[in-house]
């Protein structure tokens, strides 16, 4: 296909560089591309960032925590008595951010509280705090070390790095709940009979809403992540390359997924932050953001996606979702849920919230920012993601 | 929404009901015997259990403290609401999934701002938001004793 505007990564960061680069937030790509048309948009408009602030269970810590004579290899190792995956080198290791402490009442008490998990001993680490390290061993004769604890703040740590298996989710369900009682899931609380329907992601300021077909981001791009700075490392776990999409592109259901990774020093509490929900459990909220490249007005046209453009289909979690019946109760646009009220079944559906619409904002303003003053230029993805 | 008169009270106070209170209309001697205004802004009562409710009274100064000596009197706990639950502002990161629960509207969102806005005075301390809230952004405060 041949385009009008023609741009390529390169020519956009010497434009970075030079301080001249237009940059636009997703949000404010859609007035522009709607009063001057998709050319003349990816004409004047270099680089449009989004941003997304949502809890995602599949994230976790890498880490290192050095060694301390006599050597260890850990067999075993907590962080505040959360257990971390320790099948690794000896002081590597991996803790995810929905583990639990094995002393946690869970949903003994339902709905239980998960008060603090894997998420909490990162968001604590970030803000500096100590937290205990235990490690069991059964001794080697190079690592004789049988058990070590103490206290390890992420500075003392050698290497740390926030590494999420699958993030930013394309599309996701609305969720209700058809059943008569009340039920408590990783989309929130649901009231009897469709009560309440709680929707996600950022809308038209999302990362793959506005580049549906992955076309810039791939492995290598370069991101903004929990306010440092991070990379794509390829599909994310659960990535569906072939979802149903409306006529403009915009797949219909849950699909496209990230794998990223980004050192953990380098990031902000403000934009990393454990959430415990209430009678599942513990995941991670964190501020992604990513640039796109307005290399031709495809670009620009997909950029301009608005909240009404964007489906999301309406899910029963009370019976539907845990006996895997993947039926969908209809869909409904973001600017629908944004209004705070939608039609399920035909009847009137208070429409709640799980994303940080203003914490999303924040993060494309942010990386919008600095893009402007030169100090974030953007990769060319070494592969590509397939999406179809 | 407080009333002109500025010897009128408008307070918001959360009572606990013994087993063998929660059948009679205390709450409706209120009233009837001290003409005081209320609004039953949550209830639990359950035969045989404690029972929880919080109710908004408004009435002359005295005559609140009148109805709430009464209560007393008959071994309900009475706790005020409006110093029951804040909000850390820091803290909040403005998902919204604490207005699904709150049975008051105290917590609603801001089509406009995108911002979750939380109205202390509408709030009927019920303690929903605080175990719902994934951050815990929405606190109890037990300064009063009970809960
Ligand atoms: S649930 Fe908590 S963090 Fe979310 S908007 Fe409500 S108070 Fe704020
Ligand atoms: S305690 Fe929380 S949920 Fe209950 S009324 Fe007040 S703000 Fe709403």
């Amino acid at each position: 296909m041949t385009h009008e505007v023609k741009k390529t990564v390169a020519e956009i960061n010497r434009r970075i560089e030079k301080g001249k680069a237009v940059v636009l937030t997703a949000a404010e790509m859609v007035e522009t591309v709607r009063r001057l048309g998709k050319v003349r948009a990816a004409k004047e408009v270099d680089v449009v960032t989004t941003g997304t602030f949502s809890p995602m269970c599949s994230s976790g810590m890498l880490f290192n925590f050095g060694q301390e004579p006599p050597t260890l290899k850990a067999q075993k190792v907590r962080l505040n008595n959360v257990p971390a995956h320790a099948g690794l080198a000896a002081v590597d290791a991996y803790i995810g951010a929905t583990e639990l402490p094995k002393d946690d009442p869970l949903n003994k008490v339902h709905p239980g509280r998960f008060k603090y998990g894997g998420a909490h001993v990162i968001e604590d680490l970030l803000r500096g705090k100590a937290v205990r390290l235990f490690c069991e061993s059964y001794g080697t004769d190079c690592y004789p070390r049988r058990t070590l604890e103490k206290d390890i703040t992420l500075a003392d740590m050698k290497y740390a790095a926030l590494f999420n298996p699958r993030n930013c989710y394309q599309n996701y369900n609305v969720a209700v709940n058809l059943t008569s009682r009340i039920i408590y899931t990783y989309m929130g609380p649901l009231k009897p009979n469709a009560r309440n329907a709680n929707y996600a992601t950022a809308g038209e300021l999302s990362p793959l809403f506005n580049d549906p077909y992955l076309k810039t981001i791939g492995l290598g791009t370069r991101i903004f992540m929990g306010g440092g700075i991070g990379y794509v490392m390829g599909a994310g776990t659960q990535h569906d390359p072939k979802p149903k999409r409306n006529e403009r592109g915009i797949p219909i259901s849950a699909s496209g997924t990230l794998m990223l990774k980004g050192d953990l020093k380098g990031m902000n509490a403000r934009y990393v932050r454990a959430v415990s929900i209430l009678g599942y459990g513990v995941s991670l909220a964190m501020g992604i953001g990513i640039p796109i490249p307005i290399l031709n007005e495809d670009m620009a046209f997909f950029t301009g996606v608005s909240d009404a453009d964007i489906q999301m289909p309406v899910k029963d979690y009370g019976h539907d979702y845990p006996n895997g019946v993947g039926r969908s109760l209809g869909l409904v646009t973001y600017a629908e849920c944004r209004s705070g009220e939608i039609l399920v079944n035909g009847k009137k559906t208070p429409a709640v919230p799980l994303t940080s619409l203003t914490m999303s904002l924040e993060v494309a303003q942010k990386l919008k920012e600095q893009i402007e003053q030169g100090k974030f230029l953007l990769t060319e993805p070494v592969e590509a993601i397939p999406s179809e | 929404m407080d009333t002109p008169q500025d010897k009128q009270y408008r307070k918001v106070v959360y009572l606990t009901f013994p087993p063998e209170a929660s059948g009679k209309p205390l709450v409706c001697d209120l009233s009837r015997v001290h003409g005081l205004a209320f609004s039953i802004l949550q209830a639990r009562i359950t035969p045989r259990h404690e029972g929880q409710m919080t109710i908004e009274i408004t009435g002359p100064r005295d005559a609140y403290e009148r109805g709430i000596a009464y209560l007393k009197d008959h071994d309900i706990g009475v706790v005020p609401v409006a110093q029951r639950i804040s909000r850390d502002d820091d803290s909040c990161i403005h998902c919204g999934m604490c207005t699904a629960l709150c049975p008051t509207k105290a917590l609603s969102l801001n089509i406009e701002t995108r911002l979750v806005e939380f109205d202390d005075e509408t709030c009927s301390a019920c303690g929903m938001c605080t175990k719902v809230c994934p951050v815990k952004a929405m606190e109890m405060l037990l300064e009063n004793g009970v809960m």
